[in-house]
């Protein structure tokens, strides 16, 4: 029955294959094999994991797809290892989000750039948010950031990345757009990722945090923090409704950490397509909008072209912050 | 009533033949992962993520065989601690001490049976800990701020003295060494990259796996082709085995040390960012400290092995505390199985436990049900384990070696990693040589760079006031527990030495009489 199945998807893709010419569908990766550039447990890790999961459900994969964890160098060294040793591997895509732009941009893979990759595919987004204990005087985001500028010793605000990182980044690029001048005055403290931010955010050490809804959302529901802004164009869906923008705070700040794959840069265009396809169905059906919707994905529909264009501008625009803040010169 | 009806209901759902079938697999392969130098939990658990979602098994199932897994893992770990002298994972570093010992005093049989039933009841009072204080534990780690964080870890470094007695001095030297080597790669709270020389693979720091490995498993190689070369008939085969079962009187007098250090071990592994490692190596100097009026520990005293094994599987079960009620994993492990929860859809937080009982009350009756299997699956299974001391090392230390370079290559991928193990190997051979003790060093590099941060994020919020150290009655008390650990053996432990040898003296020539 299986096999009568798979047949017929064989035929059916064959059909459509002749009609619009040489398309994705008459490349199938052998041992397809997804790099998390994270030890087992992050953000990369699971991008790769949910998204082999999904796409061998959807039987858009007929494999598992494995997934190896290249950590280092905050996915520098899987960035070197595909651009220097796989660079024409056509089974392996790698796991990237806005971490990956922000490290690009400050130059922290030495001598690597965007263009020696080919980018693939977003796979949703993860809009910044601030958020403070619920028990804090403060409400909205301008609330904050006056309180920032005008007593910048007063706000200790936690994030889950380095210095410099995008969690940092966010609260920099909000404050910038208030007006602080110098937003080297805010003080940000790093933590070894967003949960203990945010546990730090509950034991009252510090009186912000700054992360991403995902991190948040399990204390939101609970009622110890209240999010004063969500740093997306506009409202999010669903239960993230209730959450205020920036924009509508006066502060126009857009900060996405966006969730997506490259692949090495000599990829064959044949299996480049047919990944781009794969991961492009992946987004289009109801079990991927399941997963967004339960772990606070907000959509982001970026594919081949298009999505390539969309790195390169956020490479771009971190450049520039980072310049500003006096990160990279 | 409510809780036990809760578990009773987990048992329900745990006691399928699926699940128990997933649960013994998880059992067998967690302890064999375990047991093997550089695999440890956290890429035991990492590693099998693949095989429970090509099954398609549900959240309940998969959840069972991981944790099973992992509290696999945390029994295996000790294995190769007390049979080579190798820590088959970091928090089993501490087992070496005197379970090596023990097994060259030809007493293998039990130390690893010991350390079996420690392990067990760590665990068991640990499930039943994470199924009564969940809830009011999370409160515990949200006492512990920067400031808290940072005692918390001067005291773990304060109370090193009783990890070898021989020579103070060279303790603190290789606790220095360890701290010098946590340095290195990008400073998280400055983003500048630190001694890393340019290399990528260096900015996330050295990885104490890779360290352990080298340090321990690869100098024991060295050492071994120094002494035997053009020697090939080892007289080590000769080591005896001994009797397998601990005696009665033997349970009995270690059953104390076993119920203390399960609490402390508990309490460590609930503190996020602390961990099994922590919980194991505070267990045994505590309890060192508390009961070693001999100074037989680091020679083979058995309560040295039941310290730190206790401690260290009560660890393993107080982490899920904040993993379950937080999201915040409390070690490596429990953020891999944080990954898996959030891969099940299942959002880990204050509610949880009311959001989905069935699947945290199927999670903690497989526990139990994982932990019973896993003291009758090891205590028959020691004969089998110790026949290990009777292979020749000139077999023996090229498999060790072997290990050690698949071990790492398999987790990192990375030859950078092999070459650093080699170093590392050298380094400990040297040190070795020179009589400098190994588990500081590790213990620098595993908590140096946590204690640095927590130092300086504490410092940074209170801009630059170090009187935020001693700032909350807590950090007070933890700072005087370091004082006191610190000052005392200084102080008294030469009078009592001396008294020691004195009291000694004058029951041999009783005997004698």
């Amino acid at each position: 029955m299986t096999f009568k199945t798979t047949r017929l998807l064989l035929a059916a893709a064959f059909l459509g294959a002749s009609a619009f010419g040489a398309t994705a569908a008459d490349f199938k990766p052998e041992n397809p094999e997804c790099i998390a550039p994270a030890n087992p447990g992050g953000g990369w890790d699971f991008t790769c994991r949910q998204v082999g999961k999904t796409l061998q459900d959807l039987k858009l994969l007929d494999k598992t797809m494995q997934v190896v964890n290249l950590a280092g160098g905050g996915g520098g060294v899987a960035f070197a290892e595909v651009v220097n040793k796989r660079d024409d591997d056509n089974d392996l895509i790698v796991a990237a989000s806005s971490a990956t732009a922000t490290r690009l941009a400050q130059g922290a893979y030495p001598g690597n750039t965007m263009d020696q990759v080919r980018w693939v595919a977003s796979v949703g987004a993860d809009y910044g948010v601030i958020a403070v204990a619920a028990d804090s005087p403060i409400n909205t985001l301008p609330e904050l950031l006056d309180e920032i500028k005008n007593n910048p010793t007063s706000i200790s605000v936690a994030g889950g990345s380095a210095v410099g990182g995008w969690d940092h980044l966010k609260v920099l690029i909000a404050a910038n757009a208030y007006g602080i001048e110098d937003v080297r005055k805010v003080k940000y403290i790093a933590f070894d990722g967003g949960g203990e931010a945010v546990t730090q955010l509950l034991a009252g050490s510090v009186q912000a945090f700054t992360g991403d809804i995902s991190e948040a959302k399990g204390f939101v529901d609970s009622g110890d923090i209240k999010v004063i802004a969500v740093l997306a164009p506009e409202r999010l869906p669903g239960e993230f409704a209730d959450f205020p923008t920036a924009k509508e705070q006066g502060i126009d700040a857009i900060g996405a950490n966006w969730r997506g794959f490259y692949a090495p840069g000599k990829m064959s265009d044949e299996a480049y397509n047919a990944w781009v396809s794969k991961v492009s169905d992946l987004y289009s059906s109801d079990e991927w909008k399941a997963i967004m919707a339960a772990n606070g994905l907000a959509p982001l529909d970026l594919q081949g072209e298009e999505f390539e264009q969309f790195v390169a501008n956020s490479v771009q625009q971190i450049q520039n912050i980072s310049k500003e803040i006096g990160i990279i010169k | 009533m409510d809780t036990l009806s809760s578990l009773a209901d987990g048992f329900v759902i745990a006691l399928t033949w699926q699940n128990l079938l997933l649960a013994l697999l998880g059992c067998f392969l967690g302890t064999i992962m375990g047991a093997l130098p550089g695999l440890g939990p956290s890429n035991g658990v990492a590693i099998l993520i693949p095989l429970a979602f090509t099954l398609g098994l549900g959240a309940t199932p998969s959840l069972i065989l991981l944790t099973s897994v992992y509290y696999g893992a945390m029994y295996g770990g000790r294995i190769s601690s007390i049979l080579l002298n190798i820590p088959g994972d970091e928090p089993a570093m501490m087992t070496c001490l005197d379970g090596y010992p023990m097994a060259q005093q030809g007493r293998a049989g039990e130390a690893l049976s010991l350390s079996g039933v420690a392990s067990f009841v760590g665990a068991f009072i640990a499930t039943w800990g994470l199924i009564l204080l969940a809830p009011q534990l999370v409160k515990i780690a949200l006492l512990f701020g920067p400031a808290e964080y940072f005692a918390l870890f001067t005291l773990a470094f304060a109370t090193l003295g009783g990890v070898a007695s021989t020579n103070q001095a060279k303790t603190a030297f290789a606790a220095a060494l360890g701290i010098g080597l946590a340095t290195v790669g990008v400073d998280t709270q400055t983003g500048v990259p630190r001694f890393t020389f340019g290399e990528v693979h260096l900015y996330d720091g050295i990885d104490f796996l890779v360290a352990i490995v080298g340090l321990f498993a690869l100098s024991e190689v060295f050492l071994f082709l120094e002494h035997r070369h053009g020697n090939a008939e080892a007289n080590a085969s000769k080591v005896s085995v001994g009797r397998l079962m601990p005696s009665f009187a033997l349970l009995k007098y270690c059953t104390p040390t076993m119920l203390r250090t399960s609490l402390l071990g508990f309490v460590a592994g609930v503190l996020p960012g602390a961990g099994a490692s922590l919980g194991s190596f505070v267990s045994y100097t505590f309890e060192k400290k508390l009961v070693d009026k001999e100074g037989t520990f680091g020679k083979g005293d058995p309560r040295g092995v039941a310290a730190p094994e206790a401690g260290n599987n009560a660890a393993a079960g107080g982490a899920l505390v904040p993993m379950l009620a937080l999201g915040v994993p409390g070690s490596g492990t429990t953020a891999v199985l944080l990954a898996v929860l959030l891969a099940l859809n299942i959002t880990p937080g204050p509610l949880l436990f009311t959001q989905q009982p069935d699947v945290v009350w199927g999670l903690i009756a497989a526990l139990f049900i994982a932990n019973f299997m896993l003291l009758a699956m090891n205590i028959p299974m020691i004969g089998l384990f110790t026949r290990v001391l009777l292979v020749p090392p000139r077999i023996l230390m090229p498999i060790v070696a072997m290990v050690s370079f698949v071990g790492i290559y398999g987790i990192s991928g990375s030859s950078f990693d092999l070459l650093v193990m080699v170093g590392f190997g050298v380094l400990g051979w040297v040190l070795r040589k020179l009589d400098v003790p190994l588990v500081p060093i590790i213990l620098g590099t595993l908590l140096g760079n946590a204690m640095e941060n927590n130092l300086r994020r504490a410092i940074t919020i209170s801009n630059g006031d170090w009187a935020v150290l001693v700032g909350s009655p807590l950090s007070i008390g933890l700072w005087s527990l370091a004082i006191i650990g610190f000052v005392l053996p200084i102080i008294f432990g030469r009078v009592l030495k001396a008294r020691m040898r004195h009291m000694k003296k004058d029951e041999e020539s009783s005997t004698i009489d």
